[in-house]
């Protein structure tokens, strides 16, 4: 990942994922950036946002430097609320308890569609994924924010697999496929803030990072990106958020 | 995978549910499972694995089982590489994010020696407890839309008879054989978990023989002190076996954590050579151990220790 000389590429996308998370939202969150992203915003606006894992975990509390390797492991129960098996969790989602859900992706095209699975053809992959977790029933059932770095093998044309179901063929197909909740609400890269045009579905740009200028945007993107009329300017990572994920992450183990 | 229902309830039937003790060895548990089966493992990730179950099975050379589980991590590696299984049902396969893609998993999914069959998570969920629930299926809303439907043979969308709403229905599974490692039970398998309880009581309600390995073995009398701690109810389990350790070099919560150095020499190995490297892994750590006492002196008393120092510190706050 690049780093301009004050953070990480991986630490800009957690300041700008956590500035997307709200006091009092229940949120969704896998390990790595969005699981700093969360305890960010706890630390720094939040402080009543609750955290549920897919390993079974209502509200912990994430001990400094004891960043959990996955989220189905005895550091994820710290001072947490309650623990449930990951069924219960996961159909919280779909009882509608949860404002977002944080999701990465190996590929997402301009839907808002997710690959987690396999690079090149399913039936003979030129790379097998891990697969999709939860990350198909975040995807399905709340709204989420997808944390990427904008690389155009990343930001594609079409998805080799669609693992998770963003707004599928644009338009109004995700909700007649019987999706009729949630949908892609953010996506956070390392250059910019995307959000959906509310008609297509398409993805667009609402506000560049520092320094960033569109023609940046659209050439790591591999496809054509909508701008906002009006595109915003994010404010820089400031100190204390910077200071927040260093104590999370000593070891810089996710923010390298 | 969808058992008929008569098929269910007569292969209940004629299972011995009486308060008796079920204690055995490994290897006689082993001989419990047969090859072919669906062998659901409880856990997920690196927690709670059914490890020393998972062992005795790959020593007994069993072949052909059809392994589920919620999430799969090295020990699917280790499924695949001594041809134990070659399909696994899970919704997503890799050691832990912290050490990438399982080279493993994929060296033998991209060459077409294995599968990896690719549900979501809460639908995995949702068809061991429709297994558990004794119906043959349950309808969600997720996973609509998306590829996974097309590459997995079971669910079918419908419109609900009510509303009128799009769902999909996931078929029930009902396990031959549940593998389920707990912190204590009594010897007729009342078994009582700490921390997280994953989907285990589902699987081990959904399956047609339960295996459980846990930490101890405590006293009948001592599990009914505290009824509302028994999370598995001893009328579905066939077989309690004593196995200290028994997730290494994975978690058991409360009793120890993950066993680090194992595990990122693992990594190490088959980043080398996926096939060669599980091998080698294998053979050093579950084919030439005496017995698992032998396995855990191979892990070393130091990570031992140092597992279960971080393993306890949960009760330390």
């Amino acid at each position: 990942m690049t780093d301009n000389g004050s953070h990480s590429a991986a630490e800009l996308l957690a300041v700008m994922s956590s500035r997307s998370l709200e006091d009092g939202q229940t949120v969704f969150a896998g390990v790595g950036i969005p699981l700093l992203a969360a305890t960010l915003a706890q630390r720094i606006h939040a402080p009543g946002l609750t955290i549920l894992f897919e390993g079974g975990v209502l509200g912990p509390f994430i001990v400094p430097g004891e960043l959990p390797p996955s989220t189905n492991e005895q550091r994820c129960t710290r001072q947490a609320n309650m623990v449930l098996s990951n069924t219960d969790v996961l159909l919280l989602l779909q009882r509608g308890y949860v404002d977002i859900g944080f999701m990465g992706g190996a590929q997402i095209d301009r839907y808002g569609n997710l690959n987690s699975s396999y690079i090149g053809d399913a039936e003979n992959p030129k790379i097998r994924l891990p697969g999709t977790g939860g990350g198909n029933d975040i995807a399905s059932l709340t709204r989420m924010i997808v944390s990427m770095i904008h690389e155009k093998r990343r930001f594609v044309e079409a998805v080799d697999f669609v693992t998770s179901t963003g707004y599928w063929h644009g338009g109004t197909s995700r909700s007649d496929s019987g999706l009729t909740t949630g949908g892609p609400y953010r996506v956070i890269t390392d250059l910019a803030v995307l959000g959906f045009d509310e008609e297509t579905r398409r993805m667009k740009v609402e506000a560049l990072h520092d320094g960033v200028e569109p023609d940046q945007v659209q050439d790591a993107t591999g496809f054509e990106l909508m701008f906002d009329d009006e595109i915003g300017r994010t404010e820089p990572p400031t100190a204390d958020e910077l200071a927040v994920l260093r104590e999370m992450d000593p070891d810089r183990v996710y923010i390298a | 995978m969808t058992k008929p229902y008569a098929d269910l309830r007569r292969e209940t039937e004629t299972r011995d549910r009486s308060l008796r003790e079920k204690v055995m060895s490994l290897e006689e548990a082993a001989a419990l499972v047969d090859d072919g089966d669906h062998v659901a493992l409880g856990g997920c990730t690196l927690s709670r694995t059914p490890m020393a179950m998972i062992w005795a099975l790959i020593r007994a050379r069993k072949k052909d089982l059809v392994v589920s589980r919620s999430i799969t991590s090295t020990e699917g590696d280790l499924l695949y590489g001594s041809g134990a299984s070659r399909h696994v049902m899970t919704s997503w396969f890799s050691q832990g994010i912290v050490w990438g893609v399982s080279r493993v998993m994929r060296h033998y999914t991209e060459t077409g020696r294995a599968i990896f069959e690719e549900w979501s998570h809460m639908a995995m969920g949702v068809r061991y407890r429709a297994g558990a629930m004794g119906v043959p299926f349950i309808p969600v809303r997720s996973m609509l839309g998306s590829d996974l439907t097309g590459r997995i043979d079971g669910p079918k969308e419908m419109a609900c008879p009510f509303t009128g709403d799009r769902l999909l229905l996931v078929p029930a599974l009902n396990p031959d054989v549940a593998l389920i490692h707990v912190q204590r039970c009594d010897a007729y398998g009342n078994a009582q978990m700490d921390g997280l309880p994953f989907m285990d009581a589902d699987i081990a309600m959904a399956a047609n023989r339960v295996i459980l390995t846990t930490e101890r073995i405590v006293s009948n009398s001592q599990i009914r002190r505290a009824p509302d701690r028994t999370r598995i109810p001893f009328i579905t389990v066939d077989a309690v076996v004593e196995a200290p350790y028994g997730c290494a070099p994975h978690e058991c919560y409360g009793v120890y954590e993950p066993f680090l150095p194992n595990l990122d020499a693992y990594a190490a190995l088959i980043g080398r050579d996926a096939e060669a490297g599980v091998k080698e892994y294998l053979e050093r750590y579950v084919y030439q151990p005496r017995d698992w006492v032998a396995y855990l002196d191979l892990l070393g008393m130091d990570n031992v220790i140092d597992a279960a120092r971080r393993g306890r510190s949960v009760y330390n706050d």
